[in-house]
């Protein structure tokens, strides 16, 4: 019988513990099809953050650490010093990576660590039950922000993207969703792109990820899908922010 | 460099730590211990190994936590507020059973306190110092050959028992000069088989991490954790005594304390004063067998400490106070003067006649 769907190699026999309809699980499966793809799965050590992804540990084969809140990029960098031949990454929820670790994510960015970051913006706090994350739209209601998010109180989401592409440092800055099919073979394509400058020595390179979270959006799972297309893709705009190969004209 | 040279402690700490193998360094500028980075941002290009300078505290012991993750010898410094900052990262060492040195050259506080010699951080490193049961191996040096030899043994023993080490040292020790020899350590090697170097396609994965959500899992860990303790506790307390085969009287004080104390005790013994000293050298584990033999015979103790009193309430639980333990003290910076102590002293032993 001939095989034409398989698990990657790169994830582990263990079961998802995310929600239905939650999009974790499609970006694990593209950071697992990239590793599989490069072959670097024994050379590969990833961090997990702490949110929805925390055990994802679990769930990638290769070896794994686990970091403190917002911490990720500081690990990695240390892992990265001390084994400059191995491919480190980092998977990051929005209040992990834009909140909490803003300082760790930017200064890895200036620093042009040569790590890869994935990024999941799904515009809220999962794990802890949906409060507010500094990714939320505004007028967003969340469990923090009931009445919707009020910019003139708590401020503006932060843009990544566009924040870190102000910066010389960072390789590889790109936008990207998988909600829908298109979407998810251009991230492939940009998460896969972030694992290669790594290998090449290029930098830090980051993949913002555009993420569904039916549950604590209080959506059904196709709702929550649209929902991307509605909100979260006009005020997050998909594409690449920074890459330097091509402003080198290479 | 096995001759004799002069030192700063703190510069002498860092070539130690060079040559216990160390050759990853992550710190944050911070008064008084800044000649630890300034010497491993010169000498770590120049032998191959990684200096850099982290956003913050908070980011230093998270690379830190990275090497030590990969199972590489790794440290950082920093002086009291820096260390509150990094107890966060402390605590996930601790969970994880990671080996890392961290060196804390104290100063006066609360708040951001002052920048002169104190050792009101006693309690913040004895106990641990972050969140969860757990506990910290903690060296304090009280001369520049100690800085470089406690430096080296922090090290061995942060390998051999997987958890963090520290160096409990004050501006005193950091900024003054004398003579040290190095060159002739020859630092453990230990197997490392939990490390994430990369699974080679070779073994299963390995994880480095700290969460446990089963609560009998934890517990286990912790309970795992504890017996490990009680056996460092067993083997490692490490101290001097002093003049205490005959002495009445024991003065107590570890670091800079010590060296003002050791003055003091002579003075008084000039006098004719039977007065000796203990000095702890491990304030974690803190050395309880010779301050319980001690309780049998002398009549009192004397706590010497540049704080409000933070290691007289472990001599209060080594001796189980069955003798009087007295304070003698400065804080906020200042350094008692061997004539306070003495004056201390020939205070409790004409009480005693």
């Amino acid at each position: 019988m001939k095989t034409v769907f398989q698990k990657p190699k790169a994830l582990t026999d263990a079961p998802l513990h995310y929600c239905p309809g939650c999009t974790h699980g499609i970006i694990h499966r593209l950071v697992a099809e990239a590793i599989d793809a490069l072959g670097i799965e024994g050379n590969t050590v990833g961090v997990a953050p702490v949110g929805c992804a925390v055990m994802a540990y679990d769930y990638f084969s290769c070896d794994m650490v686990e970091a403190a809140h917002g911490r990720a990029p500081a690990v990695a960098t240390g892992l990265k010093r001390a084994m400059p031949e191995n491919i480190i990454f980092t998977y990051q929820g929005d209040g992990d990576l834009a909140s909490i670790g803003m300082a760790e994510t930017v200064h890895a960015a200036t620093r042009n660590e040569n790590i890869t970051v994935i990024f999941v913006n799904n515009a809220i706090y999962g794990m802890t039950g949906g409060q507010m994350a500094p990714t939320s739209l505004p007028g967003q209601v969340t469990q923090t922000s009931p009445y919707g998010r009020d910019v003139k109180h708590c401020g503006y989401p932060v843009k990544v993207c566009e924040m870190l592409a102000q910066l010389e440092g960072p390789e590889y800055l790109a936008r990207v969703a998988v909600n829908n099919v298109k979407n998810v073979l251009s991230a492939k394509k940009a998460i896969q792109k972030a694992f290669e400058n790594q290998i090449a020595g290029k930098g830090f390179s980051l993949v913002e990820v555009i993420s569904a979270c039916p549950t604590n959006w209080g959506m059904t799972p196709q709702k929550a899908l649209e929902w991307i297309d509605e909100k979260m893709i006009p005020y997050y705009p998909l594409g690449v922010y920074k890459d330097r190969s091509k402003e080198a004209g290479v | 460099m096995a001759d004799k040279v002069l030192m700063k402690g703190n510069e002498a700490l860092a070539e130690a730590a060079i040559q216990a193998g160390c050759r990853h360094y992550f710190g944050y500028p911070i008064t008084p211990q800044t000649e630890v980075a300034a010497y491993m941002a010169k000498r770590m290009p120049k032998i191959g190994g990684c200096f850099l300078q982290a956003e913050s505290e908070i980011a230093a012991i998270n690379m830190v936590y990275g090497v030590a993750s990969a199972g590489k010898r790794v440290m950082t410094s920093s002086s009291s507020p820096g260390i509150s900052l990094k107890e966060e990262g402390i605590s996930y060492l601790a969970g994880a059973d990671l080996p890392a040195f961290i060196v804390n050259v104290q100063r006066g506080g609360p708040g951001l306190g002052g920048i002169q010699p104190s050792q009101s951080d006693y309690f913040q490193s004895t106990r641990g110092g972050g969140h969860g049961d757990y506990h910290i191996i903690v060296l304090a040096p009280s001369s520049v050959q100690e800085m470089a030899d406690l430096t080296v043994k922090g090290f061995d023993l942060a390998d051999e028992y997987r958890m963090p080490a520290m160096v409990l040292a004050d501006g005193t020790m950091g900024q003054m000069m004398e003579p040290v020899t190095m060159g002739s350590y020859q630092p453990k090697t230990v197997e490392k088989p939990w490390a994430v170097t990369g699974t080679r396609m070779q073994r299963p994965h390995n994880i480095v991490n700290s969460l446990y959500l089963n609560p009998e899992e934890l517990e286990r860990t912790n309970f795992e954790r504890y017996a490990r303790y009680a056996v460092i506790e067993q083997k490692e307390a490490m101290y001097e005594a002093f003049l205490m085969d005959d002495a009445d009287i024991c003065v107590t004080a570890f670091g800079i304390a010590s060296r003002v104390s050791r003055n003091a005790v002579l003075a008084a013994r000039a006098e004719g004063i039977k007065v000796g000293m203990l000095r702890p050298i491990t304030l974690w584990p803190f050395p309880k067998a010779p301050f319980a033999e001690a309780a049998d015979r002398v009549s009192a103790f004397i706590s010497v400490e540049l704080s409000m009193g933070q290691m007289i309430e472990d001599v209060e639980l080594a001796t189980r106070c069955k003798r009087p333990v007295y304070l003698c003290n400065r804080t906020g910076g200042m350094i008692p003067s061997p004539e306070q102590v003495l004056a201390k002293i020939k205070e409790i032993a004409g009480g005693l006649k």
